[in-house]
């Protein structure tokens, strides 16, 4: 496929190739989100063209209409939230789980439940769970964040698995002797120890909730609890043919994943990366 | 680790089960309900009876049900073959001798960070008017109307599938080829293979597990596809793009077919697991072979 690759030359035909699809794929339909976002609707007719006035009215509007504040901070809760607890939560329970599933038929019981149940997709139990959600109260952030933690059990105790197979035993035998307790051991040696796939999970969490749209569509039906994903979906029929102000929302919820990214993105393609080859 | 049967200090069982009276509470529990009400004729409110398995016997006469795991189906294998033919041909340039390739890299993976609602959001309007007035100007008939009222529909809904997943498996296969020793290719040099028959019969063989992994991420995602379609077409024109998630949906919670849609979800875990499970056994043994 490509020749160069032995020879120490730069492939200058195939950097051109890339970096040009790379602008027309990627840039193109960034570029256009962008353009009308800064756009008045009187400059529509040519839908490609630059502004001649950057229009930011269209993100006054769009901050007001769809209350951008509250949809941020509904979005920002659920996605710490999850984050922090997810990490502290599901490293212990799947470290707890790894270390003795050789040894005791309870925790390899509890391995293969856990394993088993990432094949349940969240579409086949969710009639059900909005019926019990609504019955316990949990149709709103902190219900959901709740239902997040819980869900990412099985993908987190995989990752984890692979991990705490990788510490040596000794370390929590040296420690024992030493006085420390299991919970002890756990927190001062094995949690700081897992930091690298921590980092992986969370960069998944943060993806997930940050991103999620179906969980918020069926669980959050009160306005006030609504993410800014899902606020998007329940604006569409009010922005209608206002596409400057669609896409002035749009460009408001894309922007702080788009900053986070342009700060981490080594980081997160080999968390992402390293989670799913490892996975 | 001592396969003796120790003790298990009593931590340990604190740290697992809150999370397992938790999760099976919140997760096993709906699960086992749905299965349960699959079994009924409940709308999702009032009374219920036990139909024994007449919902599963309805879906064979549903035309609604047999188009929606036709477009699935359809839409699924097409994205699965298109998106890892195209990322590995992609992995495969960014793994050339080329200039700028931790700026490419973080450029193609973009798309994996943006949600995918919006991202069907953007590409709506580009369907509906970038492209015709494109089309128009060229005097390209086929892209002067909007693909997504069309009857071919489901190929705006693959077309933004594609663009999306592939930032996802590019990085996979990109890891994989990053892991092929050079000393390889200068073997093969060396024996005289190049180009495809060089990919093939060595590349291909050692990045095998990332093959793996793809794939089965990949058919599992898009048989469960839902926020780009209800972006894009709403399931619409018709049903003609309507997936077998945008249906439970849809006629589960609104259209009065709890128990009936509960089946459907039964049908859809059934599927997803036998294709994974068959994916990775065939697959992994596909693997053993070869290395």
């Amino acid at each position: 496929m490509k020749k160069a690759r032995v020879k120490e030359r730069v492939n200058w035909p195939l950097t051109i190739l890339l970096f040009a699809l790379a602008i027309l794929l990627i840039f193109g339909p960034l570029y256009i989100t962008v353009v009308i976002a800064l756009k008045s609707p009187q400059e529509m007719g040519n839908v490609l063209a630059l502004p001649k006035q950057i229009h930011w009215q269209n993100f006054a509007d769009a901050w007001k209409m769809t209350e951008y504040p509250k949809k941020f901070i509904n979005t920002l809760f659920i996605t710490v939230v999850t984050l922090v607890f997810t990490i502290l939560t599901n490293s212990m329970t799947a470290y707890a789980i790894t270390r003795n599933k050789e040894k005791n038929w309870f925790f390899k019981v509890m391995y293969y439940y856990f394993i088993s149940a990432m094949f349940i997709p969240f579409n086949v139990l969710m009639l059900p769970l909005v019926k019990q959600a609504s019955l316990f109260h949990m149709d709103n952030i902190y219900g959901i964040t709740f239902l997040y933690i819980i869900f990412g059990l099985p993908m987190n105790t995989f990752l984890y698995a692979g991990q705490v197979k990788s510490l040596p035993v000794a370390l929590e035998e040296a420690a024992i002797i030493d006085g420390a307790t299991t919970t002890q051991t756990f927190i001062k040696i094995i949690f700081p120890l897992m930091k690298p796939m921590s980092a992986t999970v969370a960069i998944m969490s943060f993806m997930w909730t940050w991103n999620d749209f179906l969980m918020p569509l069926v669980l959050l039906s009160d306005a006030k609890y609504q993410t800014l994903q899902l606020a998007q979906y329940v604006f569409k029929g009010q922005f209608a043919t206002q596409y400057n102000l669609a896409f002035a929302s749009y460009l408001m919820v894309l922007i702080p994943i788009l900053i986070v990214y342009v700060f981490c993105q080594k980081w997160i393609i080999a968390g992402v990366t390293s989670g799913s080859v490892k996975a | 680790m001592k396969k003796s049967r120790a003790k298990v200090a009593w931590p340990f069982y604190m740290m697992v089960a809150p999370m397992a009276v938790l999760f099976f509470i919140f997760h096993t529990i709906p699960f086992l309900q749905g299965i349960f009400y699959s079994f009924t004729d409940w709308k999702g409110f009032g009374n219920w009876e036990f139909i024994g398995l007449d919902n599963y016997f309805m879906f064979f006469k549903d035309p609604t049900i047999r188009q929606t795991y036709w477009f699935t189906f359809k839409f699924a294998f097409c994205a699965t073959v298109l998106v890892n033919l195209l990322s590995l041909a992609l992995a495969c340039g960014l793994n050339g001798k080329i200039k700028g390739r931790g700026l490419l890299k973080a450029v193609y993976f973009l798309p994996y960070m943006l949600g995918t609602l919006i991202i069907g959001f953007v590409f709506n309007f580009i369907f509906g008017n970038v492209f015709p007035d494109l089309g128009k100007a060229l005097g390209i008939e086929a892209l002067s109307v909007n693909i997504l009222g069309t009857n071919k529909a489901w190929l705006g809904v693959l077309f933004v599938t594609v663009w999306q997943s592939m930032a996802f498996n590019t990085m996979i296969y990109l890891a994989g080829l990053q892991t092929v020793d050079k000393d390889v290719y200068e073997a093969a040099a060396v024996d005289g293979s190049k180009g495809l028959q060089r990919f093939f019969k060595i590349t291909f063989p050692l990045i095998a597990p990332f093959f793996t992994i793809n794939m089965v991420l990949s058919v599992k995602g898009f048989l469960m596809a839902f926020d780009q379609i209800m972006a894009m077409t709403g399931g619409g024109p018709g049903t003609s793009t309507t997936s077998i998630s945008v249906l439970i949906y849809k006629r589960g919670f609104d259209g009065g077919q709890f128990a009936y849609q509960s089946a459907n979800a039964v049908i859809l875990f059934v599927v997803i697991a036998v294709i994974s499970v068959f994916q990775l056994k065939v697959l992994e043994k596909r693997e053993a072979k070869i290395n």
